[in-house]
């Protein structure tokens, strides 16, 4: 049997997408009451949870506190159903605490840390349904929990993946894409310094395709940042409006 | 853009995974007509003057196809006549599912700009997608599918015209799928009906292929075969031991038998004997099938019978079988060595591909059936339907097989295309490509569209990465008119008195992209084929003759393998780049010898002649201390008329010292850089090897050397080589060359592998532990997947998956190995069939020839002049044999009262036998030794062998 024709010659993607549009893009902003804030995050097929706690004074050892700034937690999960095949998740794997230790050096470049010294912000992000991805719409719904906690950063952090399919650069990968082969990036941006929060790649590229891959990643979470500025500004109506009332 | 969404959840059989997608429908999805306002397509593909000519639609329209059609008949939508067609998305998708060559062909139909094929989205399409309905099969949604993206088409049409003349018409064979489509007011044709509706175009029509309803028709209702299996059926069978999945192999010399080679390893029988009519069960050669045993009572021994399938008309032929089969079996018992024997059940794949061959035309003088008679002996012959037999009698046609229904005694097919006059040397290169599967149709669109434009030149972040070695002075070393030169050197002194030498060879990777339909192409062909007088490329010319032929005063980019070597020729330093040289002469090799050897020349490049040449000795006889084998065949090359591209000699080619030594270099790039890659990619480098072969097989060269009271040692390749080289006979020159030709036919055939796949990588006849293939990457492709792999190790180039995937690359390997085989094979046929030639004005010539073999009942013979072998039988079929005993020991053939060795001198007289047009074969006649009755008197136009010379 064939494999998947990721790419068709009509330069469409398998879900019916052309190369360098996203996927549709849904969020929510305080679905929790009792987090500080929170926020539920549909990226295509690719749906996570955040919530975020402080900051507070830093629990346990006081060693871990900082004094110039705020130490910032992250704890990433997947939920057992999120994937076809339904697998037990123990906690603290090791792809799972590579992606938490990911998910704090993002955020440590976009939070104002500083503004709190000797305290912590905790960041929980589970992933509910995983459809490739999953990192930026960790990213995406964390930066809208931070938004929804009242947490000072510099500037949205979006992320999206992108990947090389025969020369052609796709953004926001779903899950058959990802595993279709080819080397895929992830970036985190802060768009209007356009500064890169955190970019991995984990297989081999050659250079001169680099730029024209990063240029995707770059175009895609641009759009995004409008996109999740869109939601905030709707959050805020809903929100005044209830207040006015 | 995108407008909503649907999911689409696929449930993969096998496991319980649920795979849920994201399907995005569009409004941005154009119908890529001309004559449309409506969509905003920037270069429309569908013509507004779509005419063709037919009794059926008088009007301009598109035809929409459905899958069965594309499927089935391919061979008339790749007609040029037939334009303008719109392949839905829904058709494309199931035709990729179903058969990889249909895709690939449908594909580049749409590639031609001159077919104006246009390929619509349909299943993204916001008006033309369809969810499947509750109960309804895959096959009945894509129907619906088709059916409702035809209407659209209808409608928009319609609209975009104002209801114009245009129309677009759904071809479908689906009797349920017509009504419907009918229901809903669109036109509708069965293939058949508008084909034959064509006016002017009788072809086409022969091309057709049969639908199942059309073969009951053909065929009489009497049951000749028993049923086959359903494949579910089949498949318990195989599981529960109750039947055997094998590949089937006919018999090449009797139609009424064939083997099945039993897949599964380690089985108790691996080989079942098919025999008889039913028993084969219209099983056609390299099928997949499952067959069942017989019990043991039944198991007989392989006739050695010759049969032929011959009988003048099918009609009255049906009750002459089982009086055949009678016969077969008779003969078959009297034997000792049994072999399981058993029936086809069923078929499980069936390998039929378009065959060659020629038509047999009927005996009655208006019939339109006529039995086509295929030139692979193995494949039977085929009905076929034509109105134009009278033309095609004495053609070379190709003809594809439909099906065979179990009423017929012969698979029905149709018509493909005419290749030309039997005999006709184009007629006959086409035909032994064809039958050696050896790709050689013009590159399509596609292809050549990722050729770099002309004019090319280097560009600036090239010369930026590469080593500059344009100062040096590289020349290639090339046999004369070559024009696809892969490699050049170059050897200077360096200041440390030691020697630098480089390899320099074309970059063929820097222009082949992975992935792209190039490299696609090129990795499918495996190979450049080389035939007598023709060339037939594994890349376009563009790349072949001129981008990447380091040919002499042009810049051209290069892989450069270069070592530092002291005068001894010992290794100091291997340095691999990526380089851009400038080849300072093209020469042949006779050049390159005159220059070594004319003391008066000293220029720059005749002293890196002579360099190399030294070294290349050096490193030659160091190789052979180590037990290289250097075995000869007889090469035959053929002088090929400018003007009739008749051959009007052959010459055994002669071999220089700077052959050996553009060899020698070449040997040991290639040994450097499997070194290399396997190094740093011990899972995925790809490697040759050359396996050492069973001791058994040297039983004929021993015996041989034996008659001749000398001893050969086959312990290890070194033993050989050294017994080879003290093998000699006075006044018997020709001997020792002989015996190295027998040493050959003992060796087992080099292939590629993936390191990661195997243990055993030691090259026998090189005596090398590790060898590669890295130095002509234009004309083989496992040298570009070294070039990427040893770019990749260098950080030239970028990787990607398909290279380091093992399994993909071993996958790779067997068709690289195939096509080199089949290539070797279509090569040995071109000179067979040159000599023909050759032979074919002559009349009969007398020569002196050696005894290669001593068979049963033959011997046969090499005449070293022509480097010709062939067969003297004893015996024949219209007069009495001679009293013949054969000794397995010698092994020796005594005919009446003279006994053959082998080795012995004869001489034979060499004709052309034309009597059979498809199977025109070399005949020999014994002169000397005289036996009365078997031997032939000298034929008396003996003059005639030093015509040849005369008409240069
Ligand atoms: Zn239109």
């Amino acid at each position: 049997m064939a494999g998947l024709e990721l790419l068709s010659d009509q330069g469409y993607r398998l879900d019916g997408r052309k190369a360098p549009e996203l996927r549709k893009l849904q969020a929510r902003m305080s679905v929790f009451a009792q987090a500080d804030g929170s926020a539920y995050l549909e990226q295509g097929n690719t749906k996570a949870l955040a919530v975020v706690y402080g900051p507070h004074e830093t629990r346990g050892s006081r060693s871990k506190s900082l004094h110039d700034r705020a130490v910032i937690n992250c704890q990433y999960s997947m939920a057992t159903f999120s994937t076809a095949e339904r697998k037990r998740r123990p906690h603290g794997d090791r792809k799972s605490s590579e992606m938490s230790l990911h998910l704090k050096q993002t955020f440590e470049a976009a939070v104002l840390t500083e503004l709190y010294p000797r305290s912590q912000i905790d960041i929980y992000v589970k992933i509910l349904q995983a459809d490739g991805g999953n990192y930026s719409a960790c990213v995406n719904a964390a930066t809208l929990a931070l938004v929804d906690a009242g947490i000072p950063m510099r500037d949205y952090v979006c992320a999206c993946t992108a990947g090389f399919v025969e020369d052609t650069a796709l953004a926001d990968l779903c899950h058959a894409e990802e595993s279709g082969g080819g080397t895929s990036l992830a970036l985190a941006l802060l768009p209007r310094s356009g500064n890169i929060a955190l970019l991995q790649m984990d297989a081999r590229l050659h250079q001169d395709h680099l730029n024209a891959l990063m240029e995707a990643a770059m175009t895609a979470c641009k759009g995004l940042s409008k996109v999740l500025d869109g939601v905030v500004r709707q959050h805020l109506e809903e929100v005044s409006v209830l207040t006015s009332e | 853009m995108l407008k909503s969404k649907t999911f689409v959840k696929k449930t993969r059989s096998g496991g319980v995974l649920k795979i849920v997608r994201e399907h995005y429908l569009r409004d941005d999805i154009w119908c890529g007509s001309e004559v449309c306002k409506e969509c905003k397509d920037e270069a429309p593909v569908l013509q507004e003057d779509a005419c063709i000519e037919s009794n059926l639609c008088s009007y301009p329209h598109y035809l929409i196809p459905d899958t069965n059609v594309v499927l089935h008949q391919i061979d008339i939508l790749e007609d040029p006549l037939i334009r303008n067609i719109i392949i839905l998305q829904t058709v494309l998708q199931e035709v990729r599912h179903r058969s990889a060559t249909v895709y690939k062909r449908i594909k580049d139909a749409i590639h031609d700009k001159e077919k104006h094929f246009y390929t619509f989205t349909n299943e993204h399409h916001r008006e033309t997608f369809i969810e499947r309905e509750q109960g309804e099969s895959a096959n009945d949604r894509n129907d619906r599918a088709i059916r409702v993206a035809a209407k659209w088409y209808a409608d928009h049409l319609a609209k975009a015209t104002d209801n114009g003349p245009l129309k677009v018409v759904l071809l479908t064979n689906d009797r349920a799928n017509k009504e419907k489509a009918e229901h809903h007011g669109l036109i509708v044709y069965r293939c058949e009906e508008y084909i034959k509706s064509l006016i002017g175009n009788p072809e086409l029509v022969d091309r057709l292929a049969l639908t199942p309803d059309d073969q009951n028709e053909i065929t009489g209702s009497k049951l000749l075969f028993p049923e086959h299996l359903p494949l579910s059926r089949i498949q318990t069978g195989i599981k529960n031991g109750m039947f055997l999945q094998g590949t089937f192999h006919a018999n090449r010399d009797n139609y009424l038998e064939g083997t099945v080679f039993i897949h599964r390893e380690g089985a108790v029988t691996n080989e079942v004997l098919l025999q008889g009519f039913q028993n084969l069960n219209r099983a056609v050669h390299q099928d997949v099938v499952a067959v069942e045993l017989f019990p043991k009572e039944r198991w007989v021994a392989p006739s050695s019978v010759v049969l032929q399938d011959d009988n003048p008309d099918d009609e009255d032929a049906e009750e002459d079988e089982t009086e055949t089969e009678n016969k077969l079996k008779s003969v078959a018992s009297e034997s000792s060595a049994l072999k399981p024997t058993g029936r086809v059940v069923g078929i499980i794949k069936r390998n039929w591909r378009p065959f060659c061959g020629m038509l047999s035309q009927s005996q009655i003088k208006e019939a339109t059936r006529h039995l086509f008679t295929p030139a692979d002996r193995r494949i039977p012959r085929i009905r076929i339907e034509t109105r134009q037999a009278a033309t095609l009698v004495g053609q070379r046609i190709m003809v594809a097989i439909d099906g065979w229904p179990k009423n017929s005694r012969y698979p029905n097919g149709h018509f493909v295309k005419n290749l030309g006059t039997a005999g006709d040397k184009e007629t006959e290169t086409e035909v032994l490509l064809l039958e050696h599967d050896v790709p050689h149709q013009p590159f399509s669109q596609a292809v050549l569209s990722f050729l770099p434009k002309m004019p090319w030149s280097i560009s600036e972040e090239e010369l930026k990465v590469r080593a500059d070695l344009r100062h040096l002075f590289v020349c290639s070393v090339d046999p004369p008119g070559c024009t696809d030169i892969d490699d050049a050197l170059h050897c200077r002194e360096l200041e440390n008195g030691n020697l630098e030498v480089g390899v320099h060879i074309a970059d063929v990777s820097h222009f082949i992209r992975p992935g792209n339909a190039l490299d696609q192409e090129a990795a499918s062909r495996g190979t450049t084929v080389y035939l007598c007088g023709k060339r037939i490329d594994m890349v376009p010319e563009l790349l072949s003759s001129n981008l990447c032929s380091l040919r002499s005063n042009v810049e051209r980019l290069a892989f450069s393998c270069i070592w530092e070597m002291n005068n001894n020729a010992e290794i100091i330093k291997t340095h691999f780049t990526k380089s851009i040289i400038n080849s300072k002469a093209s020469l042949t090799y006779a050049e390159a010898q005159m220059r070594i050897d004319d003391t008066t020349m000293n220029d720059d490049i005749t002293k890196s002649l002579r360099g190399l040449n030294k070294l290349a000795k050096i490193l030659k006889g160091r190789r052979i201390d180590k037990g290289a084998l250097t075995l000869s065949s007889p090469e035959v090359r053929f002088h090929i008329d400018s003007e009739t591209h008749d051959p009007i000699d052959l010459q055994t080619k002669e071999l220089m010292e700077t052959n050996s030594m553009v060899e020698e270099f070449m040997l040991l790039a290639n040994i450097s850089v499997a070194q290399k890659i396997y190094d740093e990619f011990s899972e995925c480098a790809l490697l040759r090897k050359h396996p050492s072969p069973p001791p058994s097989n040297y039983d004929i060269l021993i015996k041989a050397a034996k008659s001749r009271d000398l001893e050969i040692h086959t312990d290890s390749a070194k033993a050989l080589a050294d017994s080879l080289n003290n093998a000699a006979i006075e006044r018997f020159p020709y001997f020792n060359t002989l015996l190295r030709i027998l040493a050959t036919r003992c060796m087992m055939q080099a292939v590629y592998f993936c390191s990661g796949m195997d243990n055993d990588f030691h090259h026998y006849g090189l005596a090398s532990p590790i060898y590669t293939h890295f130095t002509s990457p234009i004309r083989r492709y496992s040298d570009i997947i070294v070039h990427r792999l040893l770019a990749v190790a260098m950080n030239a180039d970028s990787t990607y998956p398909d290279l380091m995937d093992k399994h993909k690359q071993s996958a790779l390997c067997s068709n690289l190995n195939y096509r080199h085989k089949m290539a070797q094979y279509a090569q040995r046929a071109s000179v067979a069939f040159h000599t023909q030639l050759f032979f074919k004005n002559r009349g009969i010539i007398n020569e002196e020839g050696f005894i290669l073999f001593v068979r049963k009942n033959a011997i046969i013979i090499l005449i070293p002049k022509f480097g010709l072998e062939g067969t003297v039988f004893f015996e024949n079929k219209d007069k009495p044999s001679p009293h013949l005993t054969f000794d397995t020991e010698g092994p020796t053939l005594k005919v009446e009262e003279h006994t053959f060795h082998m080795f012995d001198k004869v001489k034979v007289t060499i004709s052309l036998d034309a009597s059979n047009i498809q199977h025109q074969r070399i005949r020999m006649a014994l002169i000397e030794p005289v036996i009365p009755g078997v031997s032939v008197p000298v034929p008396e136009s003996e003059p005639e062998a030093k015509k040849p010379k005369l008409d240069r």
